[in-house]
């Protein structure tokens, strides 16, 4: 534990990098929200202008609306699941866990359109419904159809930590509560819910932030005016000149914040697990054989729902024309061999892109972890909190973060450096920074200090300490790290939207996007949509595979 | 306070999958007593004491509290008052709203209630710390805490499983006090799991030993120690030597080759050992001795020096008492082991 000079150098590169592509764009744009149009003098006036005008004021309590009300319906679906996997012997249990992984997987604006085929107006299940019962349900109708295909999406945030803060509850809380009188709903709301609540919160402050955040999926069900959108259309519509963009980027990272904040304040004090010992969940009973039918039914309905998007997208990636009809009229496979003909650049992108963003994560994250949890450099908690802010960031902040920045810097050639695709990848690089940087410190927490130790003991230097022990030991860690970062990286594409030049430097997200807006391309997009979702499940599978494998190498199986 | 209240508890085995946890155990606790399940560690203990609380279901036998069969009641309608092990203090809770839970859920008159949770938290010294959080006591207050919580419903029965074990040395004297003179005044029938035979013997009126599923012994705590009724028990509480041999008419020969004389009266049953305690034997001359052998080693333990002789393939453990100016014997001497008849013990398994 001591200082050499080749962490400070270390700990300086790192804080260049945060400083020069998160810090510095993040400053530009705040900086620019309170810049005076031609006089370039600071001033509150572009935010008194947001304010005046009713479409700006229109979409941010749309935003709101939509936000919240995904979070209750998130919390419709994910209820009564967690408390059907942690209260009961529930063989249904491991389905429950797949919709956990699902929307990681695909990101909602992948499957806007099909949604949109499979729930609209004139969509499957309507056709159906006015064709049976002579009545149509508006799923998918303005901002309904946003907060249906976002609930479905994020709802396994709540659920994956609500069902893990249940499961860490200590069993005599809920026994002494019964010792004493207590029993049924009434213990379950005094007891158990409470000690869960940290959990609920934190899923939902999650969920929160990610749908006020996304500009793709409104744009693809054709609605402008909501927050994000707003921002994106102002930018590439008006230009980089004008303040608006940049008053509602500083608007989405206020409420990102704000958001956290109110969660970090309800939560004080509340870090229960601590201060319970022995865990083991909640007293398990077994279901009879009605209630075992019911719960059945209600994972098996909120499957299907959840299962809908995908298999809309499938069914949308083989359609040869799908309107106005349950399903498709025709099945082609014309859309594959287009997008692995000439839209094959999208793919060969993205696998460039996230490998590279992800390469950067993990010896970025991994270099933090280890000045944090190794090193006495000064300043090292900062570069933890540093990379860690990037979390309240939005994408699309991001991206314009870039522009701006970027755009005035010229390579001596005369382009601007925002227009190379690096920039691209530095911006998904540092999105998903704090996700690689959770992994690293995962692993390198696993490792004791006393390995490193014997090795230096022994008369390793500091640095080949790090390289023949530290790092093989982490590499099961890493690698599930770099294999989780590239897989969501695949997918991004909040930034990817403002920093795309051309057609030929665009990743899968950008392609699917870009196809999806018009009726012809819906099917290649659809193709495109399916490989991305197929390239990120292989991963994310291969990223268990290979932290269950280093976990059982190294006898840590519990 | 209401009069007391016994437990019968009869015919009980319980089984978890193929594991058969306990073994037709029958056990009388009186009322008011003071009484111990004591053995080691998966024994059955703690699942005997959570059958009583309702949080474990037996599937033969009858558990009756104050005349009433309870295998129909729920853990929330037994009215057994149980401190966990781990306390089980709601976190989310200050220290006056867990000890009002049970009153709430009884559901008295809010005045009534602010009185007992005051009279509970006097009772264990704790009035001034009401209004914290389980979080900011100390082990010890927290302990307390889960014992007023416990007693302000006023149970019919106390349950404590393995209360002193998150404490320190120091403080597991202090509080197996408090323990004891707070059930003494409170009258109250009182049931204490432990692993540790010191707690048992100085707080419990008597103790159930028990040994993988099976009650193998049931006595006050000198009972047991000066009558063990097997070679368990005998070797649980205090340490014993224990030797092999046979008996003969009115001798019963060691293996070693020594033959003890028999009191007449004494029935030794098949397959016995010889069991005495250490301090009950005396060190003798060689040839002065029933067993002989040399010194194999020798610990000082303040008022005592124990010694081990070595007799045949065992090792005989001596207490004598220490005085300055005794003689001490040096590792390699030839000694004799003496023992009075009457302290002589013949134990089967």
């Amino acid at each position: 534990m001591v200082r050499s000079p080749g962490q400070v150098a270390l700990a300086l590169a790192i804080a260049l990098f945060l400083g020069l592509f998160l810090v510095v764009p993040v400053v530009t744009v705040v900086f620019a929200a309170f810049t005076e149009k031609g006089s370039g003098g600071l001033t509150f006036v572009n935010f008194a202008d947001f304010w005046r005008t009713d479409l700006f004021v229109r979409s941010f309590w749309n935003s709101v609306y939509v936000s919240a009300l995904t979070v209750v319906w998130a919390s419709v679906f994910a209820l009564p699941l967690a408390y059907l996997t942690t209260r009961f012997e529930f063989r249904g249990a491991m389905l429950v866990q797949i919709l956990g992984f699902l929307p990681l997987i695909m990101p909602p604006f992948v499957g806007a359109v099909a949604m949109q085929l499979l729930f609209g107006r004139n969509g499957s299940v309507n056709l159906l419904l006015d064709e049976w019962f002579g009545f149509k349900i508006g799923f998918m109708e303005g901002l309904n159809g946003i907060i249906f295909l976002q609930a479905i999406h994020y709802f396994p945030f709540i659920l994956v930590n609500l069902s893990a803060a249940l499961r860490n509850i200590d069993r005599s809380m809920e026994e002494a509560a019964q010792n004493l009188g207590a029993h049924g709903l009434r213990l379950f709301r005094r007891i158990a819910f409470p000690l869960a609540l940290p959990g609920y919160i934190a899923g939902a402050s999650l969920v929160f932030v990610k749908v006020f955040d996304d500009v793709a999926t409104p744009l693809l069900l054709n609605v402008k005016e909501m927050l994000a959108p707003q921002a994106y259309l102002r930018i590439t519509s008006i230009g980089i000149d004008d303040p608006m963009g940049y008053v509602i980027a500083v608007i989405l990272i206020g409420v990102a914040v704000a958001t956290m904040w109110a969660t970090t304040l309800v939560m004080r004090g509340k870090d229960y697990a601590t201060t319970q010992r022995g865990g083991g969940g909640l007293t398990r009973r077994t279901l009879r054989p009605r209630e075992a039918m019911l719960a059945y039914a209600l994972v098996i309905l909120i499957l299907v729902i959840v299962l809908a998007p995908h298999v809309g997208l499938l069914l949308l990636s083989f359609a040869t024309v799908w309107s106005y009809s349950p399903l498709p009229d025709g099945f082609t496979l014309a859309h594959y061999a287009r997008v692995l003909g000439d839209s094959s650049v999208y793919i060969r992108n993205t696998l460039l892109y996230s490998g590279l963003a992800a390469a950067i994560d993990v010896a970025i994250g991994g270099a933090i972890a280890y000045l944090v949890l190794r090193s006495r450099v000064p300043g090292r908690r900062w570069l933890d909190w540093g990379a860690s802010t990037a979390l309240a960031v939005p994408g699309i902040v991001l991206g314009i973060g870039y522009l701006r920045a970027f755009y005035g810097v010229k390579l001596p050639d005369g382009t601007p450096l925002a227009a190379l695709w690096i920039v691209i990848v530095l911006a998904i690089a540092v999105r998903r920074l704090p996700y690689a940087l959770r992994a690293a410190y995962a692993a390198l927490q696993q490792i004791s200090v006393s390995l490193e130790e014997a090795a230096e003991n022994l008369g390793a230097t500091k640095a080949r300490a790090v390289r023949r022990i530290v790092v093989p030991l982490m590499t099961g860690g890493l690698l599930a790290g770099f294999v989780t970062s590239f897989a969501t990286a695949a997918v991004e594409l909040s930034a990817v939207l403002m920093l795309v030049q051309s057609n030929s430097d665009a990743p899968l997200a950008y392609g699917i996007y870009v196809l999806m807006q018009t009726p012809a391309g819906r099917g290649a997009g659809a193709a495109l949509g399916v490989i991305a979702v197929i390239i990120v499940a292989a991963c994310m599978w291969l990223s268990q595979l290979v932290a269950d494998r280093s976990q059982r190498s190294r006898g840590l199986d519990i | 306070m209401s009069k007391a209240v016994g437990i019968e508890i009869a015919g009980v085995n319980l089984s978890y999958g193929s594991t058969h946890v306990l073994k037709d155990v029958a056990l009388s606790i009186r009322p008011g007593e003071f009484f111990a399940f004591l053995g080691p560690s998966g024994c059955g203990k703690t699942t005997l004491l959570r059958l009583i609380a309702g949080f474990a279901h037996a599937q033969s036998g009858t558990v009756t509290i104050d005349g009433r069969d309870v295998a129909p009641l729920p853990p929330w309608k037994r009215d057994v008052g149980m401190v966990f092990q781990s306390y089980a203090l709601w976190p989310h809770m200050t220290v006056a709203r867990n000890v009002a839970f049970g009153l709430e859920e009884r559901r008295l008159p809010r005045p009534e209630i602010e009185r007992r949770v005051a009279v509970a938290l006097e009772l264990v010294g704790l009035a001034a710390y009401a209004d914290r959080r389980p979080a900011q006591l100390s082990g010890g207050q927290q302990q307390r805490v889960a014992v007023a919580r416990t007693i302000a419903v006023e149970p019919k029965v106390l349950l404590l499983d393995e209360p002193l074990s998150n404490l320190d040395a120091k403080m597991r004297v202090s509080v197996r006090r408090e323990l004891r003179a707070l059930q003494q005044r409170l009258g109250l029938t009182t049931v204490f799991v432990t692993h540790d035979q010191e707690e048992a013997n100085t707080i419990c009126d008597r103790i159930a030993v028990m040994e993988a599923g099976i009650i193998r012994q049931v006595g006050t705590p000198m009972e047991l120690y000066e009558n063990p009724a097997n070679l368990f028990v005998a070797s649980f509480l205090g340490s014993a030597n224990i030797l092999e041999g046979r008996a003969t008419g009115n001798v019963f020969e060691v293996a070693g080759g020594a033959r003890i004389g028999l009191p007449t009266g004494i029935v030794v049953p098949a397959g016995a050992r010889l069991v005495f305690r250490p301090q009950h034997a005396t060190l003798a001359p060689p040839g002065g001795g029933l067993l002989e052998g040399p010194v194999t080693h020798r610990e000082f333990l303040g008022a005592t020096v124990r010694y081990g002789v070595r007799v045949g393939d065992t090792e005989v453990l001596v207490e004598a008492p220490f005085q300055s100016g005794n003689e001490m014997k040096t590792i390699g001497d030839p000694v004799g082991v003496a023992l009075p008849p009457q302290r002589a013990l013949y134990l089967s398994v």
